[in-house]
C-alpha cells in the first residue's frame, strides 16, 4: 500500500481545516462515482463531509456541452461541517464545459486540476468558448492555480500494458483524477483500492486497471515538478463522537428511518409511491428491503400511492407514501379521507422547486403551505421537517411515531438539496431509539358492549382496529360520522363536535413533543434566526460567525410546524428581532406572524439553490447594525 | 381450545344501519345477493372487508356488518390494493358504480385487473350519475338525453366486458340486478376465484334512469335479447331455446335450430378459458332498441384465467428475502458499508 506521509521528494505540506472540492466533468466522465470515493476515502480516514450532486436533469444531455456538466461537490473539514461548501477551493475540470460552468464559484486563488485531453478544438467549441480560444491559453486564468495534465494521454501511457481496449483506458480517467487528489490532500488509496476490488469482483482485468490509474494519478503527483513545487495538504480527522459510522444521504436516511420505525413498533411497513424526481430514491431504498419485512407497491399514479397506504394502514400496516410538491397536490383528497378515518400514515414530501413542474431537480422550501393546508375542510396534519441528510433519518422515524400513536396521517418535509446531499451518521444503538407503540383495540365476544370505531383516550387518540379482529367489525369512511360509533351522521352540532375533536387531536401533540430549544447563542438577546429544513447548516455556520464578531444573535431550528412546540412563543419573544430565512417567499413567517402575532423580518431566496452561510451572514450583520 | 364451526346466515352479515337506497332501486337485491353469497361461502364477519368508492352503489359497504372502507370517488381499488397487499389473508369486495370505476378511476380500474390482486369487484352499472341526480355517467347510451346532454349524448360508451378482457382480467362476469340466485352463484364463483374478479351488474336506477336495461329484463323480451353463457354448452337462447351462435370463421352469426339444414352440433360451444373468444362474446354489445338485426346480449361469465395474484407475489418476494431469517433492526441501521470512529 501507498505511503501517504513520506514522498520521493521533499514537499511542504500545508495543513487545512476545511476544504471544498468540486469534480466536474461531462456527464459521461463518471464524476458521481468519482466524488463519492473521494468522500468514502475522507469519512474512513475521520474528517468531517457534506457532499451534493449536481447533475443535469435530463438523462443523456449532449456530451462536451454545459448543460452535459455533471458535478458532485464536497466539504471535509477536521471541524464539524454542515454544508457542502459554497465557493470551492479546488475544481476539477475534465473539459472545458465544466470549467466554465463552474469558474465563478471558485475561490480567487484557488486550484485548477484540467484534464488538458478535455480543451480541443471540438470541446471548446461545445462549451461555447469557441474554437481558438482556449482559457488555458487566453491568460484568463491567471488569478487561479491551474494545474494542465493530459490525463487521457496519461492514462493511456500508464494502462498500456493491461491488454484493455482504448475505450475501457479511457473510462479510467477519473481514477487517474482521484489519484492525483488523494497525494494532493494527503490520503491514502486503500479505501479505493478494496471497493474496486469489491465493485469488479468478476471482473479482475477491469478492476486492476482501475486501480492501477489510481496508483499512475498518485504516482503522477509525487513525481512531478509542478506539483512537488506547490506542496500537498492536509486535513486532520474530525473531533467525531466515537463509534460506528455510514455515509447516508437524505433519501436512504428517510427510508432507514421509517423501516426502523416498523421494526421497532412490531409492524410491517407499506409503502405505496409512485416514482418522482428528487423522492423516488425513498422508493427504491425501500423497494430493497424486503429482508426486513418491507412491502413496496409502485402504484399506477401517485392518488393511488397514498390511498394503497391508506388501505395497508387500515389493515394494521405502518403504512407510508413518499412524493415531491406535484404530488403531494395529487394526493391532497386522500389526506382529507386520512384525517377523517384517523388512520395513521406517514407522507415524506421531498421539497422540489415549484409551481407545477418546476425545477424537479433543484430544492426549494415552498410546500410548507401544501403541507399545511392543502386540503378541503378542516383537515389538520401534523408537519414536522429534516433539518440535514442524517437528520432525514430521525424525521421519518418521528413522524411515523407521531402517526401511529396518534392516529393520524403526519408531513415530514424534506428536499431535494437533503435528499441528495450525503454525510457520516453515527449508527444508533436500537436501544437508543424511542419506542412507538400502537394501540389497537382488543377483540370483542358475544355480550360485550358494542365496539365504538371512534371512542377517545384523554389525548383525544381513537384505537386502532384491525380486520381480522373478532368482534371489532366497523365501516369508516369520508362522510362525516357520528361520535363514537362512526356511523354516518349528517346532524350539524355532530359535525361542529366531530371537526373540534380532530383539531384538538392534533393540536394536542404539542404535549407530546420536546420544548423548543435554542441550537446556538444567547438566550435572550438582539436577534433570532429562525429556520426550518435544510437551511440549518448555512444558518449555523453564519450565526457562529455573528456570535464571534461580537454580535448578540442566536439560532433556532423548528422541527416541529405544524403544532408548534409550545415554549415558541415565549422563545421568540426573548429577542429584539426575528429574522427567518427560507427558500420560499416567506411560509413559515406567515404562520410565525399568524400564531404568535408579531413581526419577524423576512430572508427569502427562490434560485433553486439553498442559502450559503455568506448571505445569511451578510443579512445578520445588516439588521444588528440597525438595532 | 376448540373452534366451534357455526354457519352464518344472511341476517348475521346485516348491519344495523338502514339501507338509504330509493325503493324499487337494483342496488337492494345486489345487497341482499352478496349477503346470501358471503354466508354461503362460510365466510366469517371479521375476516372481510367491503371496500367502496362514492357514488349510491359505494354506500353499500354501511350495509354489510363486516368490517368496511368506504373511501372517495372512483379509489375503492387502490385502497382494496393496499389492503390486501398487506393483509393478504383478508376477503376484500369492492363495491363499485360506472361513474365511479370507469370514469374517475379509470386509471385505476386498468392497473388494478392487470396486477390481478384477489379482489372481489361488483361493479354496479346504472348507466347514469345517480347520487349527482341525473347526469350521464362513461356507459350511458349515444343519444341519451340527461341533464348534460339535453341535446343527446355523443360520447361512445365504454364497454366494461371488452375494456376488463383488454386489460387483463382473470375473471369476467356480466349479470343483472333481477338475476337473483344466478347472481349469487356468480359472486361465489368469482369469490373461490384467485385474482380480480371483475362482476358487472346490469342495475336498474328508477330514478335517474328507468328502464335502461328492460330489453334485457323484460319478461316478453328477454328470451331473444339475452345470452346466459354456460361453461361447456353450445349458445343458445330465445324463448323456445331455438336459436344459436355460431361461428363463422371469426364472425359469430346467430342461427335458426327451427332450420333443419342447421345442426346444435354446429354452435359455439362456450369456454371459459378460451380468451379469443371471449373477446369476440364481449362484442356482443348490440342495442335491441336500435335495430332488428341484433346479436343477444352475453351474461354470466364470460372469461376465467388461472394466473399468479399480486400479494402472492409480492409475499413470496418477502419470503424469499427472507429466508435466512427475517433483518434485524441492528442490521438494517448498520447497512453494508461502515467505519469506526476510535
Amino acid at each position: 500500500m501507498t505511503d501517504t506521509k513520506t514522498t520521493k521528494r521533499q514537499v511542504n505540506v500545508t495543513s487545512k481545516t476545511s476544504v471544498t472540492v468540486l469534480f466536474a466533468g461531462d456527464s459521461g466522465d463518471g464524476m458521481q462515482l468519482t466524488g463519492t470515493q473521494f468522500a468514502n476515502t475522507v469519512a474512513v480516514y475521520g474528517s468531517d463531509l457534506n457532499t451534493f450532486p449536481n447533475f443535469p436533469s435530463e438523462i443523456r444531455a449532449p456530451a462536451g456541452t454545459i448543460s452535459g456538466v455533471s458535478g458532485f461537490q464536497m466539504q471535509f473539514g477536521s471541524t464539524a461541517v454542515y454544508t457542502p461548501g459554497a465557493k470551492f477551493d479546488v475544481l476539477i475540470a475534465m473539459n472545458a464545459a465544466a470549467l466554465k460552468s463552474n469558474i465563478d464559484k471558485l475561490h480567487h486563488g484557488g486550484i485548477i486540476i484540467t484534464d488538458t485531453d478535455g480543451f480541443d478544438a471540438k470541446n471548446l467549441k461545445l462549451s461555447g468558448y469557441g474554437e481558438g480560444n482556449s482559457p488555458l491559453e487566453d491568460g484568463s486564468l491567471q488569478d487561479y492555480t491551474l494545474f494542465e495534465i493530459p490525463v487521457v494521454s496519461l492514462t493511456r501511457a500508464a494502462l498500456a500494458d493491461t491488454g484493455l481496449s482504448v475505450k475501457n483506458i479511457d473510462r479510467c480517467k477519473n481514477m487517474f483524477i482521484l489519484g492525483i487528489l488523494y497525494w494532493l490532500y494527503s490520503l491514502p488509496i486503500d479505501t479505493t483500492v478494496k471497493t474496486l476490488q469489491t465493485k469488479f469482483k468478476n471482473k479482475a482485468d477491469i478492476a486492476d486497471a482501475n486501480i492501477k490509474a489510481v496508483q499512475a494519478g498518485y504516482n503522477f503527483g509525487d513525481e512531478t515538478d509542478m506539483f512537488a513545487q506547490f506542496g500537498r495538504f492536509e486535513v486532520g480527522p474530525a473531533e467525531m463522537k466515537k463509534g460506528t459510522y455510514r455515509r447516508v444521504t437524505g433519501n436512504e436516511a428517510a427510508a432507514i428511518g421509517l423501516a426502523a420505525a416498523s421494526k421497532k413498533a412490531g409492524l410491517k411497513l407499506f409503502l405505496g409511491s409512485y416514482p418522482i424526481t428528487p423522492a423516488t430514491e425513498i422508493l427504491q431504498a425501500l423497494a430493497n428491503m424486503k429482508k426486513w419485512g418491507v412491502k413496496t407497491f409502485q402504484a399506477e399514479d401517485e392518488i393511488a400511492g397514498v390511498l394503497s397506504s391508506i388501505g395497508a394502514s387500515y389493515g394494521g400496516a405502518l403504512a407510508a407514501t413518499s412524493t415531491s410538491g406535484p404530488g403531494l397536490a395529487l394526493k391532497s383528497e386522500a389526506l382529507g379521507l386520512a384525517v377523517i378515518m384517523e388512520v395513521p400514515l406517514v407522507v415524506i414530501n421531498v421539497q422540489r422547486g415549484g409551481p407545477s413542474t418546476g425545477l424537479p431537480t433543484k430544492p426549494e422550501q415552498s410546500d410548507l403551505f401544501i403541507a399545511m393546508y392543502g386540503r378541503h375542510g378542516d383537515a389538520p396534519v401534523p408537519v414536522i421537517a429534516a433539518y440535514s441528510p442524517v437528520d432525514c433519518f430521525y424525521a421519518a422515524y418521528e413522524a411515523a411515531k407521531i402517526a401511529v400513536e396518534h392516529m393520524t396521517p403526519v408531513i415530514c418535509l424534506t428536499d431535494g438539496y437533503l435528499a441528495f446531499s450525503s454525510e457520516p451518521m453515527l449508527i444508533p444503538s436500537p436501544d437508543s431509539l424511542a419506542e412507538v407503540k400502537p394501540v389497537f383495540a382488543k377483540p370483542r365476544n358475544e355480550g360485550d358492549a358494542p365496539y365504538l370505531p371512534y371512542k377517545r383516550d384523554q389525548r383525544g387518540v381513537r384505537e386502532w382496529a384491525i380486520p381480522g379482529t373478532k368482534g371489532l367489525e366497523h365501516r369508516i369512511g369520508g362522510l362525516e360520522k357520528a361520535n363514537e360509533t362512526g356511523n354516518v351522521s349528517h346532524d350539524p352540532l355532530n359535525h361542529q363536535l366531530m371537526t373540534d375533536l380532530r383539531m384538538e387531536k392534533v393540536a394536542s401533540i404539542a404535549d407530546c413533543i420536546p420544548l423548543q430549544t435554542i441550537d446556538n447563542g444567547p438566550e435572550k438577546g438582539d436577534l433570532l434566526v429562525l429556520g426550518w429544513g435544510s437551511t440549518y447548516g448555512a444558518i449555523k455556520i453564519a450565526v457562529n460567525r455573528a456570535i464571534e464578531a461580537g454580535h448578540s444573535v442566536a439560532h433556532a431550528h423548528l422541527r416541529y410546524l405544524n403544532p408548534f412546540p409550545k415554549n415558541l412563543g415565549e422563545i421568540l419573544r426573548n429577542y429584539k428581532k426575528v429574522l427567518i430565512p427560507e427558500n420560499n417567499c416567506g411560509q413559515l413567517l406567515l404562520m410565525i406572524r399568524d400564531q404568535f402575532l408579531i413581526d419577524p423580518v423576512a430572508f427569502n431566496k427562490v434560485e433553486g439553490l439553498p442559502f450559503n452561510e455568506m448571505e445569511i451572514e451578510a443579512k445578520i450583520t445588516d439588521i444588528v447594525k440597525e438595532l | 381450545m376448540t373452534d366451534t364451526l357455526t354457519t352464518l346466515t344472511a341476517k348475521d352479515f346485516t348491519s344495523n344501519q338502514e339501507p338509504k337506497w330509493c325503493a324499487g332501486c337494483g342496488d337492494h337485491a345486489v345487497l341482499q345477493q352478496l349477503k346470501s353469497a358471503m354466508a354461503d361461502l362460510g365466510l366469517k364477519t371479521e375476516e372481510v372487508v367491503v371496500v367502496s368508492g362514492i357514488g349510491c352503489s359505494s354506500r353499500l359497504p354501511y350495509y354489510v356488518a363486516t368490517y368496511g372502507v368506504h373511501g372517495i370517488h372512483g379509489r375503492a381499488l387502490p385502497v382494496a390494493s393496499g389492503l390486501k397487499a398487506a393483509r393478504p389473508e383478508l376477503n376484500v369486495w369492492v363495491a363499485t358504480g360506472d361513474g365511479d370505476a370507469l370514469s374517475i378511476g379509470g386509471n385505476h380500474y386498468i392497473h388494478t385487473i392487470r396486477r390481478n390482486p384477489d379482489l372481489n369487484v361488483i361493479l354496479l352499472n346504472n348507466e347514469i350519475y345517480g347520487l349527482t341526480k341525473g347526469q350521464y355517467s362513461p356507459t350511458s347510451k349515444i343519444g341519451q338525453r340527461t341533464v348534460t346532454s339535453p341535446n343527446g349524448l355523443i360520447d361512445h360508451p365504454i364497454n366494461t366486458i371488452a375494456l376488463t378482457l383488454g386489460a387483463g382480467g382473470t375473471f369476467v362476469a356480466r349479470v343483472t340486478d333481477r338475476d337473483g340466485k344466478f347472481m349469487r352463484e356468480i359472486f361465489k364463483r368469482g369469490a373461490e376465484h384467485r385474482g380480480t374478479s371483475l362482476i358487472e351488474i346490469y342495475q336498474n336506477c328508477p330514478i335517474f334512469n328507468d328502464n335502461a336495461f328492460s330489453a334485457f329484463t323484460d319478461r316478453e323480451r328477454k328470451a331473444d335479447t339475452t345470452l346466459y353463457v354456460e361453461h361447456g354448452q353450445p349458445l343458445v337462447f330465445g324463448k323456445e331455446s331455438d336459436k344459436g351462435i355460431r361461428l363463422d370463421g371469426f364472425k359469430p352469426v346467430k342461427v335458426d335450430l327451427n332450420d333443419s339444414s342447421v345442426s346444435k352440433n354446429d354452435l359455439w360451444i362456450h369456454d371459459e378459458g378460451d380468451f379469443n373468444k371471449a373477446n369476440i362474446l364481449s362484442r356482443f354489445f348490440d342495442d335491441p332498441n336500435a335495430s332488428e338485426d341484433f346479436l343477444p346480449r352475453p351474461f354470466g361469465i364470460f372469461y376465467v384465467e388461472d394466473r399468479f395474484t399480486y400479494e402472492d407475489a409480492l409475499t413470496a418476494q418477502v419470503e424469499k428475502a427472507q429466508e435466512n431469517g427475517e433483518g434485524t433492526l441492528e442490521a438494517l441501521l448498520a447497512g453494508n458499508s461502515t467505519w469506526t470512529i476510535k
